[in-house]
C-alpha cells in the first residue's frame, strides 16, 4: 500500500472510530438519563417508606396517647424530611444496560481508533505524533484508553458521556480543522525524544482529563452535599465529594508525574536540538505554568481551608491550561514548537 | 477517624513535620491544649496574641511565609507571572521579534517595556516571585529535614488500646487444637511470626507486650523531602552555572575555518566569571554542507529534511579529526558543545573597480529571509576607486519571477541561482571609527547606480553564476563566481548542565518515592478472652494510603496462614464504614 492509501484509510478509521464514540456517547447518555431515573425514583420511595413507618409510629403514639394531640402526629411527619437509608439501593449500584452497551462501544471505537494511528504512523513511516492532527489522533485515543486502563481499578464508568464527549469534540476538530497530509520531520524533530517527550505529554494530558472530569463531578457533589435540598438527583449515584475528590487528586497525581517527565525530556531534546535546554520558548513557558498549576493543586489538597470545591477549581484551571496549551499557543503563539503544520 | 485520631495521639512526634496549615499538621502536645482541635481550620494562634516583640513579628513573619498558604498562593502568583512572558516575544528567544514588536506597536511598547515584559523571566518581579517560593521553601524544608532525621532513628509507637476502630481492623480467632499434632499457637509465637512477616515487608517493628507495633514508608517523606530539594537545586545550579559558561556565534562559510578564540566570534556572550583563558583552543573546519531537502511529496516539496556539516576537528597536540555536526547531533570538543542551527547561501562576488583593480574579491553570507532561503545581503567595496561602492543584494537559490516581475525563489535549493544587486556609490562611512553591521547599509548619501528607486540610472543588476556585468559610469564590473553554503556555528559551554540534569532526575524520583510509597502503620495484637485466643489486625494511614485497608487485609490473611489458621471468610466488622464503597450508590447516606 502506498502512503497516501495508508492515510486514507487512517482518516476512514477515525471517521469509522468516531461513528462508534457516537453510539457509546448517546448510550452514555441514556445511562445518566437512567441514573436520574433511577435516584428520583429511589428518593421517591425512600419518602413514601418513611411516610408509611412514621404513620405506624405516629397511629401507634396516637393509640398510646388515645386520641392524643394532632400536633404530636405532624411532629412525626416531619421526620419524613430527613434523608434516611434506602434498603433496595444500599448495594453497589448495579451497571445498567445503557452503560454496558457505552463501555463495550467505547472499547470498540477504541480498537478502530488504534487502527487508524497504526494506519497513519505507516503512511508516514514514523511515530503519528508530529503535527496537530497527529497529536489530536493519538492523544485522543490515549484519553479513550487511559479511561478504560482507570476502570480496571476503579469504577469510574459515569464519566463515560464525559470521556466520550470531550474525545468526539476533540478527534473532530483534528479529523476537520486540523488535518495535514503525511509530510517529512524536520531535522529538528529528528530524534527519539520525538517518540518519547510527545508521547508521555499526551498521555500526561489524558490523565489530567480524566481528573478534571472527576473533579467537575466533584465540585457538583460537594455543592449538593451542602445544600439539604439537592438538586440533580442524578448524582445521587455517584460517589460522594470526598471519594471523587480522593480519585481526582490521585489520577492528577499520575498527571502531574508525567507532566514532570515531559518537562524534563523536553529540556533534554531541546539542548540537543537547539542548543539550550530552557530558553523560554512559549511552549516551554505553557508547561511550566501547568505543571506549576498542579504543583498548586496538590498542595492545595493538603491546605487547611482548601481542600475540597477549592482544589478541584484547581484541577480545572489546570485542565483548562493544558488544552489552551494544546490549542491556542500551537496555533497561534510564536515559539520554536511551530509543529502544528497549519 | 476523629476517635482513631484521639487514641493515637501519644505517638504523632515521628510523623513528618508539617507547616501549620497542613491538613495532616497535629499541634504538638503543649500547644494542643491551647489551640483547640485540630479541625479548627486556622492554627495561627500566634494572632491571637495581644502584643508581639520585634522577635515575636519577625517569627510571625516566618510562620506565615513558610505557611502551606502562602506556599499555594506564590506558587499561582508564579503561573500568572510567566503568562505576559509567552503573550509578546522575549529579548531572549525572539530578538527579531522584539524588534519588529517595537516597530508595529509604537505606542505600546515603551509602556510593556517599563514593566519588562519583553524580558519578563529576568525582571524584578518575576524574580521576587520565585525567589520568596523559594525562600518559603526552604523554611519548610529545613525543620523537616532534621525532625525527618530524628523521625527515622525513632521506634514505631505503642500499640493503641483498641485497634477496632482503625482502619481495616479485623479480628480472628486463633485455633485453639494444634496442627498436626503440634502445640497451639501461643501469643507469643504469633508475634514473633508477625514480627518476622513485617520485617520482611520493610516495617520498622517494635514489640509491645502482646502486640507488635509496625511502621514503613519514611521514604515517602524522604522522597519528598530530595524533591523539593533538587528544585532547589535546579534553580542555584541554573543561576551559578550560567555564571561560568559563554555562549558565542560564527558564521563559518564551507571551506573555511573557527578557531576557538575570542577574536573569531561574530557575537559572544560570557556569564560573569568567564575568563578567556577558559576558551579551549581547538580549530573546526567546515569542508563541506549538504542540506536535503523533499523532493516527492508535493504538499511539504522543500521541507528539509537533513542538515549535515562535514567538519575537519583539532584539538591543541593531537591530530586531525574528520566528523559530522547534525541537527540533533551536536559536536562535543575541548568541554563545548558545537550547533549548526542555521545555515544559508554565501555568493562569491569579485569587483573590479574602474580602474581594473580587483577591488573585492570574498565569500559574503545572505542572510535567509523565508523558508525558500531567497536571502539577502550587503557588500561593501570601500577599496574601489574613484569611488567606494556598496552593493544590497538578493540572492534566489531557485529564481522564478512573480506576476509583478519581482523575483522569488520557490524551493530552497540551488536549481536555478540568480543574484540581484542594488548598487551605490559614495562614502560608505566605514573610515569615522564607529562599528557598522556587514549585514546593513546605510544608503544616506550614497548615489544609487543600478536598482529599484527611481533615481537609479539604471534597473538592478542581474546575475547568474559565472557571469560578469559592467557598472555604470565606468565604475567597474561585478563578477559573480559561484555560490557556496555557510553553517552559523553555534558554540556553547555550560560546566553545570550535568548538575541540572542530575538535579532532575532526583526531581524525579522524589516525586516518585514521595507520592506513590504509603506511609502506613499496623499492628498485630494477641488478645487472650474466654474463647480462646484471638488475633487483631488494624492499620493508620500517615497521609494519602487509598491502599491501607487491602494491606492490612494481605497481612492478616499471610500471618494466619504462616502460623496455621487459615483466615475465615467474612472478618468481622464492628462498624463497616460506608466511605469504603468502592463505588455507585451513596444513597445510604
Amino acid at each position: 500500500m502506498t502512503s497516501a492509501e495508508l492515510s486514507t484509510y487512517c482518516l476512514y478509521a477515525a471517521y469509522s472510530a468516531m461513528a462508534i464514540y457516537v453510539i457509546s456517547f448517546i448510550a452514555f447518555a441514556l445511562d445518566l438519563a437512567k441514573r436520574s431515573g433511577d435516584a428520583q425514583m429511589a428518593a421517591t420511595a425512600a419518602l413514601k417508606a418513611q411516610a408509611v413507618q412514621a404513620k405506624a409510629r405516629a397511629g401507634a403514639v396516637l393509640e398510646m396517647a388515645g386520641g392524643g394531640s394532632p400536633a404530636y402526629g405532624s411532629g412525626g411527619g416531619v421526620a419524613v424530611l430527613e434523608r434516611t437509608d434506602v434498603p433496595s439501593l444500599e448495594a453497589p449500584r448495579k451497571s445498567s444496560k445503557f452503560e454496558r452497551i457505552g463501555m463495550s462501544m467505547m472499547a470498540l471505537g477504541l480498537v478502530v481508533h488504534i487502527v487508524s494511528v497504526v494506519f497513519r504512523g505507516l503512511a508516514a513511516g514514523r511515530v503519528p505524533w508530529a503535527n496537530m492532527f497527529e497529536f489530536g489522533l493519538t492523544g485522543t485515543a490515549l484519553i479513550v484508553a487511559m479511561f478504560l486502563v482507570v476502570n480496571l481499578f476503579v469504577n469510574v464508568k459515569y464519566l463515560g458521556a464525559y470521556v466520550m464527549g470531550l474525545n468526539l469534540i476533540l478527534l473532530g476538530v483534528a479529523v476537520v480543522n486540523f488535518y495535514v497530509a503525511v509530510s517529512p520531520l524536520v531535522p529538528a524533530l529528528q530524534s527519539y525524544w520525538l517518540v518519547i517527550h510527545v508521547f508521555v505529554a499526551c498521555l500526561g494530558t489524558a490523565f489530567f482529563a480524566i481528573a478534571a472530569g472527576l473533579s467537575a463531578a466533584q465540585i457538583v457533589q460537594a455543592r449538593r452535599e451542602m445544600s439539604k435540598n439537592a438538586g440533580i438527583k442524578l448524582f445521587d449515584t455517584l460517589p460522594g465529594a470526598d471519594r471523587l475528590e480522593d480519585l481526582a487528586y490521585r489520577i492528577a497525581l499520575v498527571g502531574f508525574v508525567l507532566w514532570t517527565f515531559t518537562l524534563i525530556a523536553g529540556a533534554v531534546w531541546a539542548e540537543k536540538a537547539w542548543g539550550r535546554y530552557w530558553g523560554w520558548d512559549t511552549k516551554e513557558v505553557w508547561t511550566f505554568i501547568i505543571w506549576v498549576i498542579y504543583a498548586g493543586y496538590i498542595h492545595a489538597r493538603a491546605t487547611r481551608g482548601w481542600r475540597g470545591a477549592r482544589s478541584s477549581y484547581l484541577s480545572l484551571v489546570g485542565f483548562a491550561a493544558v488544552m489552551f496549551n494544546f490549542s491556542v499557543v500551537n496555533l497561534f503563539f510564536k515559539g520554536l514548537h511551530a509543529y502544528s503544520g497549519l | 477517624m476523629t476517635d482513631a485520631s484521639a487514641q493515637d495521639r501519644t505517638d504523632e512526634r515521628a510523623d513528618p513535620l508539617r507547616p501549620r496549615d497542613h491538613i495532616d499538621y497535629v499541634a504538638p502536645a503543649s500547644e494542643a491544649s491551647g489551640s483547640g482541635s485540630s479541625g479548627s481550620g486556622s492554627g495561627d494562634g500566634t494572632i491571637t496574641q495581644p502584643r508581639l516583640s520585634f522577635l515575636g513579628y519577625v517569627r510571625f513573619f516566618w510562620r506565615q511565609l513558610t505557611s502551606m498558604r502562602t506556599a499555594l498562593f506564590l506558587l499561582m502568583l508564579l503561573a500568572i507571572a510567566a503568562i505576559p512572558g509567552s503573550l509578546v516575544p522575549q529579548q531572549s528567544a525572539d530578538p527579531n521579534g522584539v524588534a519588529q514588536y517595537k516597530i508595529d506597536h509604537a505606542q505600546l511598547y515603551p509602556i510593556l517595556n517599563w514593566f519588562g515584559l519583553f524580558n519578563t523571566y529576568n525582571t524584578p518581579w518575576f524574580s521576587a516571585v520565585y525567589l520568596l517560593l523559594f525562600i518559603s521553601l526552604i523554611g519548610c524544608i529545613i525543620p523537616r529535614t532534621k525532625h525527618h532525621f530524628d523521625a527515622l532513628r525513632a521506634r514505631p509507637p505503642k500499640t493503641p488500646a483498641r485497634l477496632s476502630r482503625l482502619a481495616g481492623f479485623q479480628s480472628h480467632p486463633v485455633r485453639s487444637e494444634g496442627v498436626n499434632g503440634k502445640a497451639p499457637v501461643s501469643a507469643d509465637i504469633a508475634i514473633a511470626a508477625a514480627r518476622t512477616q513485617l520485617r520482611r515487608a520493610g516495617y520498622r517493628t517494635q514489640v509491645y507486650g502482646d502486640s507488635v507495633s509496625a511502621e514503613r514508608g519514611y521514604l515517602r517523606e524522604t522522597g519528598n523531602l530530595v524533591f523539593h530539594m533538587a528544585l532547589l537545586g535546579v534553580l542555584i545550579t541554573v543561576g551559578i552555572g550560567g555564571s561560568f559558561g559563554y555562549t558565542g556565534n560564527r558564521v563559518v562559510v564551507a571551506g573555511q575555518s573557527f578557531s576557538n578564540n575570542l577574536g573569531s566570534y561574530d557575537s559572544f556572550n560570557p556569564g560573569r566569571w568567564f575568563t578567556a583563558s577558559q576558551l579551549a583552543p581547538y580549530n573546526i573546519r567546515v569542508d563541506k554542507f549538504v542540506a536535503k531537502y523533499e523532493t516527492k511529496i508535493a504538499s511539504s516539496l522543500g521541507t528539509p529534511l537533513d542538515y549535515t556539516a562535514y567538519v575537519t576537528t583539532q584539538e591543541q597536540g593531537q591530530k586531525e579529526k574528520k566528523t559530522t555536526i547534525k541537527v540533533n547531533h551536536p559536536l562535543d570538543i575541548g568541554g563545548t558543545q558545537v550547533y549548526v542551527l542555521g545555515n544559508g547561501y554565501a555568493v562569491d562576488v569579485t569587483v573590479r573597480d574602474g580602474q581594473g583593480n580587483v577591488a573585492f574579491k570574498d565569500e559574503v553570507p545572505f542572510l535567509p529571509q523565508d523558508a525558500n532561503l531567497t536571502s539577502l545581503g550587503v557588500i561593501k567595496v570601500p577599496d574601489a576607486l574613484p569611488q567606494q561602492l556598496g552593493m544590497i543584494g538578493f540572492f534566489y537559490p531557485s529564481a522564478t519571477p512573480l506576476s509583478t516581475g519581482a523575483l522569488t525563489s520557490n524551493y530552497p535549493d540551488t536549481i536555478n541561482p540568480e543574484l540581484t544587486l542594488d548598487v551605490y556609490a559614495g562614502d560608505l562611512g566605514l573610515n569615522d571609527g564607529v562599528p557598522k553591521s556587514v549585514y546593513t547599509l546605510n544608503t544616506d548619501g550614497l548615489k544609487p547606480i543600478a536598482g529599484t528607486t527611481s533615481k537609479a540610472e539604471e534597473k538592478p543588476i542581474t546575475l547568474k553564476p559565472g557571469e560578469t556585468v559592467k557598472l555604470p559610469d565606468g565604475l567597474g564590473s561585478v563578477e559573480f563566481t559561484g555560490v557556496k553554503r555557510f553553517v552559523s556555528l553555534d558554540i556553547h559551554h555550560d560546566p553545570s548542565q550535568v548538575y541540572v540534569l542530575i538535579f532532575a532526575v532526583l526531581i524525579v524520583l522524589g516525586l516518585l518515592t514521595g507520592l506513590f510509597i504509603p506511609r502506613r502503620r499496623v499492628w498485630v495484637k494477641a488478645v487472650s478472652g474466654p474463647n480462646g485466643l484471638s488475633l487483631e489486625y488494624a492499620g493508620l494511614a500517615r497521609g494519602e494510603d487509598p491502599t491501607l485497608e487491602r494491606a492490612v487485609d494481605d497481612l492478616a490473611k499471610r500471618h494466619l496462614a504462616m502460623i496455621g489458621s487459615p483466615k475465615q471468610n467474612t472478618p468481622p466488622h464492628p462498624e463497616p464504614r460506608p466511605e469504603k464503597a468502592d463505588d455507585g450508590s451513596r444513597l445510604s447516606q
